[in-house]
């Protein structure tokens, strides 16, 4: 079986996984929260494995020398719904919130719909520029951080929403699904660790980005639209970083600037490729 | 008068440490930096009126819009959030310094009540011992302690990685440095590139936006360019030149290979392999045979370029395609004999037989070509990036410190209680909270264990 007909099962595997979370925001079912997060295992284990199997795929193409799939955007996008998944279940592990995988699996369930149907999945040789170690250091370092950030992002919804039922509690009767979010308190915490994690992450994938640079072309920064959105980006969450501890910064405002975070992360990754010109334009 | 003035210098001074003008300016920087890549930075005048009007362009030109980030603005942002950042730093680190080294060993009540990790308990027996049986405790389960004595209480205190609050202040020192790196950079490198065609030899480059060659103290031959593809397609493989560095006659790096991520360095001067171009037409290497003798004669040939054959005919390349529609390499030979007309033949390099069956007097076949090419080389001198990786370690290392250490101080506290001892166990963590009370409540169970044996 192809890497391609594998990650067609984990789109759908993911799918199950976020009806299923969806599911347990409604029926507060244990059981539905177990299925739910065993499948989102399952999709993750495979597209571990179809990653492998298409790194493999990379030698067997015809004068392939073989690379890691991660050098287009299809790749890419693959990539970073494995790395969500990733960081959501180490959250999982620790914290055991079933509810926020209602919120962070569709991310990646997106990403992989998206990669599946429309993106060019060619194996295709790469390119001088990209034949580099940095390239794996590089993308491996950007999603991973991005990845904190979307299960951040996840958190912030579920808080915005968790404090406004708690604000304006003459709506629904107790429970709803907002009956089975953790406390305000511990998805603000939520929020922190996640970006906790992605911050440094980000911050290193800018450094392996700009040592690759100052490798390949001279210069370890010239404010290509890519090198500037990922420092747009830094600045958001090191605002976010000092935000938090500063008095009437906390809360709700640190959650609605970690979505703006991660709204600017997404523009990073996807809308410098498909709306300005730079660099980094054989990624589209 | 005197505190007038120093209330207004404490208030700036407040304003450049405060939390609220990080907030600005990171956000400031967040924000203006999205308009150098809306706006493509750095064109001609003329490539912008295509897209704005005059008046737009005259206005967007005085806002520095074109290069904004040297802009006096965008620069100023920068030089806000280093005052910021150095203001808060120096503002909190005493403080800090004073924490880590000079720890609070002997805290009063109110003190200790600002603490919310507590816990007392009332044992029997006299202060020397419980003391001895405390220090012992907390040398075993957390660190060891110091013991101070002041007015009838004893104090132990104990604490673990408390390198842990410089990490903040490592994180902001490395932006400096990365600044510092960046200035070096600027004031002492350059960065500029160089064309060398095959065989030739160079000892001057060419600055960006610079009208004159700047020299350099040693000479760069290009012995070969070569562009390879993957199979039969159009995408590339591999740029390759092969330089060779001569330095005061004498070669010091021979026949050395760059490609694209691999470049050469040579006296503090790096050249990477950028571009690519054409230096002149193809020499076309043709065999040529007359029909019915042995004898093979070969010749290369530029495109006009006109050549004689051993018995006075001439011959000239009059066209040559690296790429003639679907049969590759293909050559317009002109024959022009003595005496007679001159007329044209075509020959191809992947069917070497065509010529031959067309049964002429010659036989001519196109053996290979080779396309002499320039090599472009991006050359750059920074002395200041090594400061600049010195930042990036210092910042991941400050940031790791930050985020995931913290920390750990404990107070035992004993005093006499009408016959016997009061012990208060207290405990503070400088962040992540949580984690810290978990960590107290087990060792709280671990402090009543061992009190409760006797």
């Amino acid at each position: 079986m192809s890497s391609g007909q594998l990650f067609n099962f984990v789109t759908i595997g993911y799918f199950a996984a976020m009806i299923l979370f969806i599911g347990y925001l409604a029926t507060h079912s244990a059981v539905v929260a177990k299925l739910a997060t065993l499948f989102a295992y399952a999709g993750f284990i495979v597209q571990t494995y179809a990653i492998g199997l298409r790194w493999y795929e990379t030698y067997q193409i015809p004068g392939g020398a073989g690379y890691a799939p991660l050098s287009n955007l299809y790749e890419s996008v693959v990539f970073f719904s494995w790395t969500i998944l990733l960081i959501y279940l180490l959250i999982d592990l620790r914290h055991k919130q079933k509810s926020v995988g209602a919120f962070v699996v569709p991310f990646a369930f997106l990403a992989m719909t998206w990669a599946q149907l429309r993106l060019d999945s060619t194996i295709s040789p790469l390119v001088p520029a990209l034949q580099s170690n940095w390239l794996t250091y590089h993308v491996i370092t950007c999603f991973l951080g991005y990845a904190a950030f979307a299960v951040a992002c996840g958190v912030s919804i579920m808080y915005l929403i968790k404090v406004r039922k708690e604000d304006n509690p003459s709506g629904s009767p107790a429970g709803g699904i907002v009956g089975i979010f953790p406390s305000a308190k511990i998805l603000d915490d939520l929020n922190y660790k996640a970006i906790m994690v992605g911050f440094p992450l980000l911050t290193l994938g800018i450094i392996t980005g700009a040592a690759w640079a100052n490798y390949a072309w001279g210069t370890y920064w010239s404010w290509d639209p890519k090198e500037t959105w990922s420092l747009i980006v830094w600045f958001i969450y090191a605002a976010f970083l000092h935000a938090r501890i500063t008095r009437g910064w906390a809360g709700r405002k640190a959650a609605i600037l970690s979505i703006i975070g991660f709204v600017a992360t997404i523009f990073c990754y996807l809308g410098v490729n498909l709306l300005l010109a730079g660099l980094h334009s054989y990624g589209g | 008068m005197g505190a007038k003035q120093r209330g207004v210098l404490g208030r700036i001074w407040d304003f450049f440490c405060s939390l609220k003008l990080t907030i600005f300016s990171l956000i400031s920087l967040a924000v203006t930096s999205i308009i150098g890549t809306v706006i493509q930075q750095n064109l001609s005048r003329q490539e912008y009126l295509r897209v704005f009007s005059e008046k737009t362009y005259n206005l967007l030109d005085q806002l520095q819009c074109f290069d904004m980030y040297h802009s006096w603005w965008f620069i100023g942002l920068l030089v806000l959030f280093c005052i910021n950042l150095i203001c808060c730093s120096v503002k909190r680190f005493p403080r800090v310094w004073k924490i880590v080294h000079n720890p609070l060993l002997t805290p009063n009540k109110q003190v200790l009540k600002t603490f919310s990790n507590v816990d007392e308990q009332v044992v029997k027996g006299d202060i020397a011992s419980v003391t001895a049986r405390m220090k012992s405790f907390l040398s075993q389960e957390f660190s060891a302690p110091r013991e101070t004595e002041k007015a009838g209480e004893v104090f132990l205190y104990a604490d673990k990685m408390k390198y842990a609050r410089f990490g903040v202040y490592v994180t902001h020192l490395s932006i400096l440095i990365i600044f510092l790196g960046a200035i070096i950079g600027n004031i002492y490198g350059f960065k500029g590139y160089v064309n060398i065609p095959e065989g030739g030899t160079i000892d001057r480059i060419w600055l960006r936006n610079g009208q004159i060659p700047l020299p350099i103290d040693f000479s760069v031959r290009c012995e070969d360019f070569s562009v390879s593809f993957y199979g039969n397609s159009q995408r590339p493989k591999e740029y390759r030149s092969v330089l060779t560095v001569i330095d005061k006659g004498e070669v010091v790096i021979d026949r050395r290979p760059i490609v694209v991520n691999d470049p050469l360095s040579y006296k503090g001067l790096t050249f990477y392999q950028s571009n690519y171009g054409s230096a002149g037409d193809e020499v076309v290497l043709i065999k040529v045979k007359v029909r019915g003798e042995d004898k093979v004669d070969a010749f290369s040939l530029r495109k006009g370029a006109v050549t004689e054959l051993a018995n006075g005919d001439k011959i000239e390349i009059e066209d040559f395609a690296a790429a003639f529609r679907n049969f590759g390499p293909a050559a317009r030979l002109k024959v022009l004999p003595k005496d007679g007309q001159p007329r044209t033949v075509t020959v191809f390099k992947n069917f070497p037989q065509f010529d031959d069956e067309r049964q002429g007097d010659y036989v001519f076949t196109l053996v290979d070509f080779d396309q002499p090419y320039y090599t472009g080389l991006q050359v750059t001198k920074d002395p200041g990036v090594w400061v600049v990786w010195l930042g990036c370690a210092l910042m991941i290392l400050g940031c790791l410190v930050a985020f995931f250490l913290s920390h750990r101080r404990i107070w035992v506290v004993l005093s006499e209680q009408n016959g016997k001892v009061g012990v208060r166990l207290v405990g503070s963590a400088h962040r992540n909270q949580p984690g810290f009370e978990l960590y107290f409540d087990e060792l709280k169970n671990k402090f009543r264990d061992v009190l409760s044996k006797d």
